[in-house]
């Protein structure tokens, strides 16, 4: 039994009973958990957000590190990796766009196989980027989905995704391809904290606490569209949706218990963001080892606290060791 | 069935327990990656162990060669010898395969061949263990012969300086011999 | 018999299992082999540095200030604000493990709390009990832990287990830096004055002397004419090198490693061969300086000011003997500061030239700003433009493998200029496997200031990964030398190799060039650098 994962397992279990008992319980809560609470979580992860970012750009960027992942520009004969290693910030943007809509660098984990001819080759170690990459698309898809209960009327890209998604309808009538992939791929990102022991080892409560809800949140978002039981109704969620947006709020007839689960968890997350390492999300923009150009010795970077430092002279040097200088041949500036 | 067959038969589960044991020896998350990274560049521990271990394994029911079976034995002893094992820590692991052995022919333990056969066996892990001694203690003189090479040469180089300073040098010492 | 323990249960009171807890609660345990001496106080006053005195790490005692508490929490917090990456870091690693088995003291040692991820959380479990409000509330359980005693000891032995190396970087898909982190963390730590000696005593001797060994000017000149004999034996020439030359072409700036120590001075015989030669040919004119006689800067691995203050020489020297620009030699860290700090501590070199090699008219556009080339870059576009006449025979007695250092690799990214060079002075050149070369090289587990004698286990663990790739194309291809551009590496690999493939030497790139150059008028050449017959000379060497 490990705190780690317990506490935080615990806590998305009272989240989701106190949010569906209590919305069923009463209207007032209704309103509380559709209106109130998702107002505020709003409002905190805008502010909390911006306040994380403007902090860390607060914060000096004195000198170039960027870690150089190719071939240098260097001599014209030899060809420099322009994106592992990017000179330009041309380059820059590439890397950057590569980390964040591939993950780059977790790509690069290879590993090395011989043979039983003593043929060495290579083989990427892939379930850790593959994961997470299934993870952090469908998981955008799934927002972006979303976005038809936040406009009117929806455009047209978004029912092209939508229809896209939902290619696999032929045979599961309404199943989403980035709902079960989002679901499938936390499930694991979590298992693999818990059966891996070296990430296990590591694994803080903060780790699990946001996989559990986003668990919580695809499970529930897939029930109440699957199961007949709690199936919602599309429209009233709308409704409700729009309401949010238009500063309108209004709780329509027709949604109940778990679409409020659901909208409680999406509160928390959002809520919760700008307090943890969910801001990596933010942070991997700023990363001065990935955004900063490599050409160090081509154009100078200014340090903005760079400040003058006591250094020992070549005077002082000189007035140090003048006489054995002479005496050895070594020219001197003072006879 | 006799009990070399019985072993060869039992080879690969009998070396895989016994390469378990070792890398139990190390901290439990540290195990893990030890027994699945099968890249040997990337965990030349876990594999520079496991292939030690077959050979090693193999090597029971040949002629004992000493040299083969040091070539077998070197490596993991060499790693051994550096890491944070007491001796006794660092060698236990050969004593360890009786165990495992003996668990594997409990039956065949009844008759009386395969008994003085196992007996046999053992006391060839035993020369096993002592030449595991001599690799090991081989190993930690090179490694403070290492240091003291070091401190030897930061001495004279120290000493060289003084003598300069002195400014009486005829004789300087040759350090590139030191090294 | 049946009073006797079953082996089971007597190696179970043997303890032959590390008892599992979570890192939070496993505390520190300080072995001898895998820590380096306390800093010499001496040294710690030279710089003046603070809470300088005499401390020993096995002691209970470290002997800190009353508030070091204060002191370590004030020094956070301004660096938080001086350095974005520190940050950045502390906020967003959500600890995927990608980073956790890319380390060659993880891979060596085995010690959970060698993974990078948990080397980082050391320091960020303090940064969230100490700034942030989650960690303040939830405390343990949010990963925040108050700075201790232990903690501190905890900081100061794994940062000392750390060769700011970078690997772990090139995985992270944030990009986070343990290097960064240990610089970081190793300034904070010399706040309270605790540093190692193999740092603090280099960074003062070459405050005071300008080199790391302390080597006073006259007697650098004495090794340097030293090496003129030897060449003089070897080729039958008289070089003679320039020192602290007003007006030359070049100053040359190398560690003092290469001076003073085997198998580096062979590497410096022939940085001098190839000035000879260019001088010789093409009129070039290189100067050594005794003042700013240390390419290499253990103050980067002490504290971002005490890395200027020691680098500040080679401007100065420049300036005053008034060069075109500044070639540097072989060495790791000390192009990691050239090529991404110099210039922005110490610069704008405006009294410099752009670099242009004289000899072949090449732009070294790439180093505009900063005004110095690496000697790779350098020797490799005078191979290529043949200016150099080589006879790579004289190295066939040589199966070459190159070692990519850290720094050129992962904080330059030189990595096809060396084997060109190589590849043209050698006949014999055999890469070791893909995973542990050029961006993914394995560290020689003995830098950033680590390679001391008291440590060799940790040296030898840590270098562990980059042996075993070496063994494997010694095995493989008969490879009996290790190149590479680094004096920290001609220092370390040495011992490594030793214990690990001892058939394998060590050499600098520098050398293999030096035995492959025909000088003019040089008499027939039996042996190599070291004075070890060439092929075919065996029997001319003994006469």
């Amino acid at each position: 039994m490990n705190v780690h994962y317990i506490f935080p397992f615990l806590v998305v279990c009272v989240m989701f009973l106190i949010s569906y008992f209590l919305s069923e319980a009463a209207t007032g809560f209704k309103y509380l958990f559709g209106v109130v609470i998702p107002y505020l979580a709003i409002l905190t992860f805008v502010a909390g957000v911006t306040y994380r970012m403007m902090n860390w750009a607060k914060s000096a960027v004195p000198f170039r590190i960027p870690t150089t992942a190719g071939q240098q520009k260097s001599l014209p004969w030899i060809k420099p990796n322009q994106f592992d290693n990017p000179s330009s910030k041309f380059g820059v943007l590439v890397r950057m766009l590569l980390e964040i809509l591939v993950f780059r660098s977790l790509f690069r984990n290879t590993k090395f196989r011989m043979s039983e001819d003593a043929q060495s080759s290579y083989e990427m170690e892939k379930w850790l980027w593959l994961g997470a990459l299934v993870f952090h698309w469908a998981f955008l898809v799934t927002l972006v989905r979303h976005l038809r209960f936040f406009t009117e009327p929806v455009p047209q890209a978004l029912m092209l995704l939508e229809s896209l998604d939902g290619f696999m309808q032929v045979m599961l009538p309404g199943l989403m391809l980035s709902g079960v992939a989002l679901l499938a791929a936390a499930t694991y990102l979590f298992l693999r904290r818990i059966f891996l022991p070296q990430v296990k080892y590591i694994s803080l409560s903060s780790d699990y606490f946001p996989l559990f809800l986003i668990i919580g949140i695809a499970a529930s978002g897939i029930l109440m569209r699957y199961v007949p039981d709690l199936k919602i109704d599309v429209t009233a969620a709308k409704e409700l949706s729009m309401g949010l947006v238009t500063l309108r709020p209004t709780i329509p007839e027709g949604v109940d218990g778990i679409f409020f689960v659901h909208v409680f968890m999406v509160s928390a997350l959002l809520a919760y963001f700008p307090f943890s390492k969910l801001m990596h999300l933010g942070g991997i923009f700023l990363s001065p080892t990935r955004n900063t150009t490599t050409n160090t010795r081509e154009a100078r970077h200014v340090n903005p606290w760079n400040y003058p430092v006591k250094v020992h002279t070549y005077d002082e040097y000189e007035d140090d060791f003048r006489e054995k200088m002479i005496e050895a041949g070594l020219p001197v500036e003072k006879e | 069935m006799g009990l070399a067959e019985i072993l060869e038969q039992h080879k690969g589960a009998i070396v895989n327990k016994w390469f378990q044991t070792v890398i139990e020896t190390y901290p439990q998350d540290t195990a893990r990656f030890l027994k699945n990274r099968k890249d040997q560049f990337a965990n030349p521990v876990g594999s520079t162990t496991l292939r030690g271990l077959q050979g090693l394994f193999d090597s029971l029911f040949t002629d004992l060669n000493r040299e083969q079976i040091i070539g077998y034995l070197d490596p993991i002893i060499r790693i051994r010898a550096v890491q944070d094992f007491t001796p006794s820590q660092a060698l236990a692991f050969i004593f360890e395969l009786k165990t495992i052995l003996r668990k594997r022919i409990n039956q065949a333990l009844d008759d009386k061949n395969a008994r003085r056969a196992c007996d046999q066996l053992e006391s060839r892990i035993d020369i096993i263990g002592l030449i595991a001694f001599d690799i090991y203690m081989q190993c930690r003189e090179t490694i403070f012969s290492l240091r003291t090479n070091d401190e030897h040469r930061k001495t004279l180089q120290t000493f060289k300086r003084a003598k300069l300073i002195v400014e009486d040098s005829d004789v300087q010492p040759n350090l590139k011999s030191v090294t | 018999m049946s009073d006797l323990l079953t082996p089971e249960e007597m190696k179970a009171n043997l303890d032959y299992h590390t008892p599992h807890s979570g890192w939070m609660n496993t505390p520190v345990n300080i072995r001898k082999g895998m820590y380096c001496y306390a800093s010499n106080p001496k040294s710690v006053e030279t710089l003046g540095l603070p809470n300088a005195r005499k401390w020993n790490p096995m002691e209970e005692d470290w002997e800190l200030p009353e508030n070091w508490q204060q002191i370590l929490h004030e020094g956070f917090k301004e660096r938080l604000e001086r350095f974005r990456s520190i940050k950045v870091f502390m906020d967003i690693c959500v600890r995927c493990g990608a980073c956790s088995d890319k380390c060659h003291f993880f891979i060596g040692t085995g010690d959970p709390k060698n993974m990078p991820v948990l080397r980082a959380e050391l320091l960020r479990s303090v940064y969230r009990n100490d700034f942030t409000r989650f960690g303040k509330i939830f405390g343990k359980l949010a990963g925040a832990r108050p700075m201790t005693a232990n903690v501190l000891k905890e900081w100061w032995y794994y940062l000392f287990q750390c060769t700011e190396c970078r690997r772990c970087s090139l995985f992270c898909p944030y990009g986070i830096d343990t290097a960064e982190i240990t610089i970081f963390g190793r300034e904070l730590l010399n706040l309270l004055g605790l540093n190692i000696d193999w740092i603090a005593t280099p960074v003062a001797n070459c405050y005071r002397t300008g080199n790391h060994l302390g080597i006073q000017p006259h007697a650098y000149k004495d090794m340097l004419d030293f090496f003129v004999d030897d060449i003089e034996d070897i080729t039958g020439l008289r070089l003679e090198p320039n020192f602290n030359k007003k007006g030359a072409d070049i100053l040359f700036i190398t560690p003092s490693g290469d001076v003073f120590a085997d198998p580096g001075t062979y590497t410096c015989m022939g940085y001098m061969m190839l000035f000879h030669y260019l001088k010789e040919k093409y009129g070039l004119d290189v100067t050594w300086s005794t003042y700013a006689s240390e390419g290499g800067n253990f103050g980067f691995f002490t504290a971002h000011e005490v890395m200027k203050r020691l680098n500040a020489k080679m401007y100065a020297e420049a300036k005053r003997l008034g060069v075109k620009w500044i070639l540097g030699g072989e060495c790791g860290h000390m192009w990691r500061v050239i090529h991404q700090y110099m210039d922005t501590m110490n610069g704008p070199a405006d009294f410099l030239e752009e670099p242009v090699s004289p000899i072949t008219g090449t732009k070294f556009e790439n180093a505009k700003s900063t005004k110095m080339v690496h000697i790779t870059e350098f020797t490799a576009d005078l191979i290529k433009h043949n200016k150099l006449e080589l006879d790579p025979s004289r190295n066939d007695h040589l199966k070459v493998t190159f070692h990519d250092s850290c720094n050129p690799s992962r904080g330059m990214g030189m990595f096809e200029e060396p084997r060109y060079v190589i590849k043209n002075v050698c006949n014999h050149f055999y890469d070791m496997p893909r995973n542990t070369i050029k961006e993914q090289t394995f560290c020689c587990g003995s830098g950033s200031g680590l390679n001391a004698g008291e440590d060799m286990e940790l040296r030898m663990m840590g270098g562990l990964p980059r042996a075993n790739a070496v063994r494997h194309v010694h095995e493989k291809h008969g490879v009996n030398i290790l190149a590479n551009v680094c004096a920290v590496d001609r220092a370390a690999l040495p011992a490594l190799m030793e214990y690990w493939v001892p058939e394998v030497d060590v050499t600098g790139t520098t050398e293999l060039v030096a035995n492959a150059l025909l000088m003019p008028g040089e008499k027939k050449r039996t042996t190599d650098l070291r004075s070890e017959p060439l092929p075919g000379m065996e029997e001319e060497a003994d006469e």
